[in-house]
This record gives structure tokens, C-alpha cells and sequence, in this order.
């Protein structure tokens, strides 16, 4: 049998530099703010499920939280650990085995870039060594081909740093609280073209923790909550391009976003036309470009009107990484996919202050989407409904 | 003969016009790079195609982390001894699409579906490794 599952509180520490707290605690912040949210006590969790890429085990949690004997599973999925974590939670409770769960991630990373592994991904060490191993150079590679295919404009790519960065200004957890003109965007150092440094997020520090629960306990607790439409996770199909691949087969192959997408909108019964609000993950700005075609928001092409009449602005037909995303936010890679979901929970209970989206008819969005892809080529989304 | 060596014996054949080694699966389909360990039970070495068809490009503005060997990675070196250099996907008609480094051209040269040629170039000190060049290049510099 399946249960409808609920989030019913959604905790967050800021994302960003915090000297002095390690990812740990972070997500022990996180965690706190969650049950406060929830009006529970740590003991009441009966399971929980989190990560982090390089702050340690998210099960040593307990030192802090409490001794409670409930099972901590450590979930490590590179970017898409947070969605791993949701969906485990989620299945927990939809199992019908428990009523209420933990879903968390947090990370610290060192500043610039991350570095890799050849070994860690099953590639030869030349790959590592002759420099070819960066995320970034994937992220840009992909995107220049797009823009040639497609007719994408390096201003469009601007457009969408820019959006992120007005959108942080008005979100308490971001990490870039500044906004940076188009002109400045445009003009930065060229880390991979046609990326320059404002178009790339930075490896951060943060934490985020949802308390998920079933109908009947979120209606014994009267919760203020949202349901859990649907959560897809998919892993790669064949002959697809994706981070780190020194070669890509010359059939084009699917891609495990339009797979996720697709299976999450079919499980939630909706289509793109649904959706009030959406976090797609934009770890560059071609991602966020790419990433509304592959989620099915748009066709190929496309997104160079969608970023000139500010359709994915706050205001807009489909508001698009309304905190910021990754872009203003940073990306702790264990906390990012969660801060997605945490921003549509706050969407969706009209608790997004100044950077609230109106919904279709100005009633308040009543469902939101959130989207994350990892390395070495999966993706996980979840869809929410109020 | 050069005082460097390969980065890797086995990523190109040896010989006066090398190739870049890929393998080829019992289903007929081309990969690269040749799969090692158990992985490669029953994939025959393939030499592949030393021309092809630019399939993406990109720059690299800012010295990469460990396990980088190039310039600017030794231990008396940092980011000023950092030489950015140009790479990207070269899809071998038939054979696979290959991640390489790409010379003997300027970015704002570089274009969708360009023909490219192969080439072993100087690397570091100790190591020789394998690029993709415009063919237009390639000619110029035979000429």
C-alpha cells in the first residue's frame, strides 16, 4: 500500500561561509529548525535519511540531536544527495513502516573549484592529470553546443545570472545578497567560455532539514503542511552526455533529467502547464537554460524569449530558482538539492516574504517543482502540491 | 626520440602516423578510452579515426586542482605559471565522440562540425599527450 506523504517542517541554516561551524552543525541547525517548525521533538523522528560530499556522516547527527536509537541511513549521491535523501524519507513513510521521518543534507567545502578523483569515477589518471577532469569544463562544453544548435546568446546566459542574483538579494538563506548588473555579468574573467565567473556558482556551506510524515499523523498534528505529489530519481540511460565522459557515444542518447522529469510529472497525474514555481538546477547559468527544455518547461530555443520578457522572473508565467538557486546560494552539494525543496515549501505556504510568488490568479502557487542533477549523470525531482 | 614519454603507454599506437586508442565491444559499438581490468574481457583494441568533426569546445581560464600536472602545478609554481589552453569533443564519424585538448587554434576560430586532426604535443616536462588540431592547421604547418 502507498501513503500520501506530507512535509511538515522545513529548516534551513544559511548557506554560504559560516567560520566556526562545520557542515555538521549546520545541518544539526538545520535540523533543529525543522522540529521547530513541525512543533516536535527529536525523539518523535522515527528514521532519518542524509548526506553530505565532504563534511562527513550525516548519522553522527545523533551526538547532537539525541541518543534515540532510530535508524540513520547516510545517503552519498554527489549532487543529488539531497533529492536520495527526500525520496528515501519519503518512501519510509509511503511504505506505511513509519509516520514520521528526517530527510537532511549539509556540506563545507574548500573554496574554487572541485577537484576529482580520476580512480573515484572509473577513469584512467591521464583524464585527471592532463586537466580534463572539471566540472566546470563539462557545464560549458555542454552549454556551447546547445548555444549553437539552439540560438542561444551569451547575454541570455548573462540574463540568468543577473535574475539569480536580484532573486538573493530578497532571500534571507542566500549567500550573494548583492545584485550584479548584466554589464559586469558579461565582462568577468572567463573561467570556461562561454562561462565567465559570475555565471558559475561557488562550492559553499549550508544545511537543510524536512520532517516528512504521513496524512494521518500530519492531520493529528494539525500540521501546516505540503504534500509530496511526487519524488523521481533516475540514473543515466544509454549513449547520454554527461560530467566526466572522455568519450560520449555517437548516438544521441536520453537524458536521466527528461527521464526524472517525465516520470515525476506522470506520477503527480499534472504537465509543465501545472506548475506555479520551479527550481531547476543552475550550477552555471546554462544549466538553468538547459534544464527548462530538458524538464519539459519549454522547447529548445526557446528560453532566449523566455529570459528577454522576464518569464521566469518572480512575476512571471513560471517563476524559475526564485531564491536564487545555486547561482546567488552557493552549492553545498549535500544541503542543495534540499534548499530547492525548502523553497517551494515556503512557496507554497506563502512564507516567501519578499520574494513570495503570486500563483496563477494571484491565489498562491499551489504546486512547485524542483529539479537537481548529479554526477556522473542522475537526477531526482520532486513535486509538491498544496 | 623525445625525452618525454607518453602520459599514458597505452593511450596512442606507436608509430609514425599514431592514433588514439579506443576498443571495440563485442557488440560492434567504439569507445574510448579502452576499458582496463575486467571490463575489458572481450574488447578488442581499435585504433581510432585521426580526423573528425569538432563536436563542442570550451577554455580553460584558471589553473585546475590536483591531480592537474600541468604548468603551474609543480611545487615552486602557482596560478601565474598556469597556461590556459583549449579543449572539447571531436566526434570520429562512426567511431565516438573523444574529450580532448585542441591547438594550433584560437577560440574565436573554433566552429560546430570543423574538421580536426590528430597530433601529439609536448604536455610537461616528463609527458608527451594527445590533441586534436583544425585540419586547416594541420596543413598549414605541413606546408
Amino acid at each position: 500500500m502507498t501513503e500520501n506523504v506530507y512535509i511538515i517542517g522545513a529548516g534551513i541554516h544559511p548557506f554560504g561561509r559560516t567560520d566556526g561551524r562545520s557542515g555538521r552543525e549546520q545541518g544539526v541547525f538545520a535540523v533543529r529548525e525543522a522540529l521547530k517548525d513541525a512543533g516536535l521533538d527529536w525523539p518523535d523522528i522515527e528514521c532519518a535519511y542524509g548526506g553530505s560530499a565532504a563534511a562527513g556522516n550525516a548519522d553522527i547527527m545523533v551526538n547532537e540531536l539525541g541518543l534515540t536509537s532510530l535508524p540513520f541511513t547516510n545517503v552519498a549521491n554527489g549532487c543529488a544527495t539531497g533529492g536520495s535523501a527526500l525520496a528515501s524519507a519519503q518512501q519510509a513513510i509511503a511504505s506505511g513502516m513509519y509516520d514520521l521521518a528526517l530527510a537532511t543534507g549539509f556540506d563545507k567545502h574548500p573554496r574554487g573549484a572541485f577537484n576529482a578523483k580520476p580512480s573515484d569515477y572509473g577513469l584512467p589518471e591521464w583524464y585527471g592529470q592532463t586537466g580534463m577532469m572539471l566540472t566546470t569544463q563539462f557545464f560549458a562544453l555542454k552549454i556551447q553546443r546547445y548555444m549553437q544548435l539552439y540560438g542561444i546568446s551569451r547575454e541570455t546566459l548573462g540574463r540568468v545570472a543577473e535574475k539569480a542574483f536580484r532573486n538573493g538579494t530578497k532571500t534571507p538563506h542566500a549567500w550573494r545578497r548583492s545584485p550584479i548588473d548584466l554589464e559586469t555579468i558579461m565582462n568577468a574573467p572567463m573561467i570556461n567560455d562561454p562561462l565567465t565567473k559570475f555565471m558559475f556558482c561557488a562550492p559553499a556551506e549550508g544545511g537543510v532539514a524536512l520532517i516528512l510524515a504521513s496524512e494521518k499523523k500530519a492531520k493529528e498534528l494539525g500540521a501546516d503542511g505540503v504534500k509530496i505529489a511526487q519524488v523521481s530519481v533516475r540514473t543515466r540511460p544509454p549513449d547520454s552526455f554527461e560530467v566526466f565522459q572522455a568519450g560520449v557515444s555517437v548516438k544521441e542518447g536520453g537524458k536521466p533529467t527528461v527521464l526524472a522529469s517525465q516520470a515525476a510529472f506522470e506520477g503527480a497525474g499534472i504537465g509543465p502547464e501545472d506548475i506555479d514555481v520551479a527550481q531547476l538546477q543552475d550550477t552555471e547559468s546554462g544549466a538553468e537554460i538547459m534544464h527548462m527544455a530538458e524538464n519539459g518547461f519549454c522547447a529548445d530555443g526557446d528560453q532566449e524569449e523566455w529570459l528577454l520578457e522576464g518569464w521566469s522572473e518572480q512575476g512571471g508565467k513560471l517563476p524559475i530558482n526564485t531564491d536564487g538557486g545555486c547561482l546567488a546560494c552557493g552549492e553545498p552539494i549535500g544541503a542543495s538539492g534540499l534548499r530547492q525543496v525548502y523553497e517551494n515549501v515556503e512557496q507554497l505556504r506563502g512564507r516567501a516574504g519578499e520574494r513570495q510568488v503570486p500563483g496563477k490568479g494571484g491565489n498562491g502557487p499551489k504546486v512547485g517543482y524542483s529539479h537537481v542533477y548529479g554526477a556522473p549523470g542522475l537526477s531526482a525531482v520532486a513535486i509538491l502540491e498544496r | 626520440m623525445s625525452a618525454r614519454q607518453p602520459i599514458d603507454p597505452n593511450l596512442w599506437s606507436h608509430e609514425a602516423e599514431p592514433h588514439l586508442m579506443g576498443g571495440k565491444l563485442p557488440s560492434g559499438e567504439i569507445v574510448f578510452p579502452m576499458p582496463t581490468g575486467d571490463a575489458a574481457q572481450g574488447v578488442e583494441p581499435h585504433k581510432l579515426s585521426r580526423t573528425g568533426k569538432l563536436w563542442s569546445w570550451t577554455s580553460q581560464g584558471f589553473l585546475p586542482k590536483e591531480p592537474y600536472e600541468g604548468p603551474g602545478s609543480g611545487p615552486d609554481e602557482g596560478p601565474p605559471d598556469f597556461v590556459p589552453f583549449l579543449l572539447g569533443y571531436v566526434e570520429l564519424p562512426g567511431e565516438v565522440i573523444v574529450e580532448t585538448r585542441i591547438v594550433d587554434a584560437r577560440l574565436e576560430d573554433l566552429e560546430l562540425g570543423m574538421e580536426m586532426e590528430f597530433t601529439i604535443v609536448p604536455f610537461n616536462a616528463a609527458h608527451d599527450t594527445f590533441a586534436y588540431r583544425p585540419l586547416a592547421a594541420a596543413e598549414r604547418q605541413a606546408a
